[in-house]
């Protein structure tokens, strides 16, 4: 990694708010300077985006259906309804 | 999906016939897979869960919430700290610090240029896919947890930073600086499972 103005580690810091669009403008005008000649940098910002691309595709699987029962999920609304009852018992509880 | 959340839970609120399994339902679908993928085993998630349902029924019914936004960074916050109290009970890796400078690719010999291999296009395949769904399961597993729980947070459930330091109460700066840690951490475990990989269906 080549260094202009800012050094490599101090890119190096940066290279996930650079990605995320959160990097200041003028750091960013650096970063952009130094990149256009440097290709080590560009394969690490390429494969640091494939990397989080991969986290946000892990992160959208959903469950199908409820990991509890019906009877657990019938005890959770009574601990619910019973702590409703508390509050509202409770001075200054919403009416 | 958030303002579904916050739909329900003012119909479960007001006592409506279904609104609960219908909040429960909504809740179990963030919160169980934040679980999962905070503590990796189904029974952690399940009690995570629970704790979070548990926590949150002693608050919520006297709680109004200005937005939906604000009642998810709610629900996570509660779930962050049952999290936290599971570690307690469990034998969890310790906290570390993760540094920069392990992450930063080496300077090479002298003069020499860095190399860095580019898997950034990587094929379509379902077999590769699932293979490194599975490594990226396992690095956010390995990572301590307060840099687990801002990766997690960001690039799973995707929070914004500012939600995220909300929820974990720490600042947006160090949101950002723990999260290029724990993104440099996976990478650095992809790269090495690709070019194993590669090396093997060379050999």
């Amino acid at each position: 990694m080549r260094s202009d103005q800012l050094s490599c580690r101090e890119i190096f810091e940066r290279l996930s708010e650079y990605i995320d669009g959160e990097l200041d403008a003028k750091l960013c005008e650096c970063l952009d300077e130094h990149l256009q000649d440097c290709e080590p940098c560009l394969r690490f910002i390429a494969t640091l985006r494939k990397t989080v691309e991969l986290c946000r595709e892990s992160g959208t699987e959903v469950l199908n259906e409820s990991l509890f029962s019906p009877e657990e999920i019938t005890a959770f609304k009574a601990a619910y309804e019973q702590a409703a009852r508390k509050l509202l018992a409770q001075p200054g509880g919403v009416q | 999906m958030e303002a579904e959340l916050i739909a329900s839970l003012n119909k479960m609120k007001a006592g409506e016939a279904g609104a609960f399994e219908r909040f429960f339902a909504l809740v179990e679908k963030r919160i169980l897979t934040f679980g999962l993928k905070v503590c990796g085993h189904v029974e952690d998630a399940k009690d995570i869960m629970q704790e979070t349902l548990l926590s949150a029924f002693k608050a919520l019914p006297n709680l109004e919430f200005k937005d939906a936004k604000a009642l998810n960074v709610w629900l996570y916050k509660v779930a962050k700290n049952a999290c936290l109290m599971m570690r307690r009970k469990s034998a969890y890796q310790p906290e570390q610090e993760l540094s920069l400078d392990q992450f930063m690719p080496g300077k090479g010999s002298e003069g020499a240029p860095i190399e860095i291999a580019d898997w950034s296009a990587l094929p379509d395949e379902l077999l590769l896919k699932n293979e490194l769904k599975e490594i990226v399961r396992r690095a956010t597993l390995s990572l301590p947890q307060q840099y687990r729980l801002v990766l997690v947070l960001r690039d799973m459930e995707q929070l914004s930073t500012k939600e995220v330091a909300e929820v974990l109460d720490i600042s947006e700066q160090n949101v950002k600086i723990r999260l290029h840690r724990a993104r440099l951490l996976l990478r650095q475990e992809l790269e090495r499972h690709l070019t194993a990989r590669q090396s093997a269906t060379h050999h």
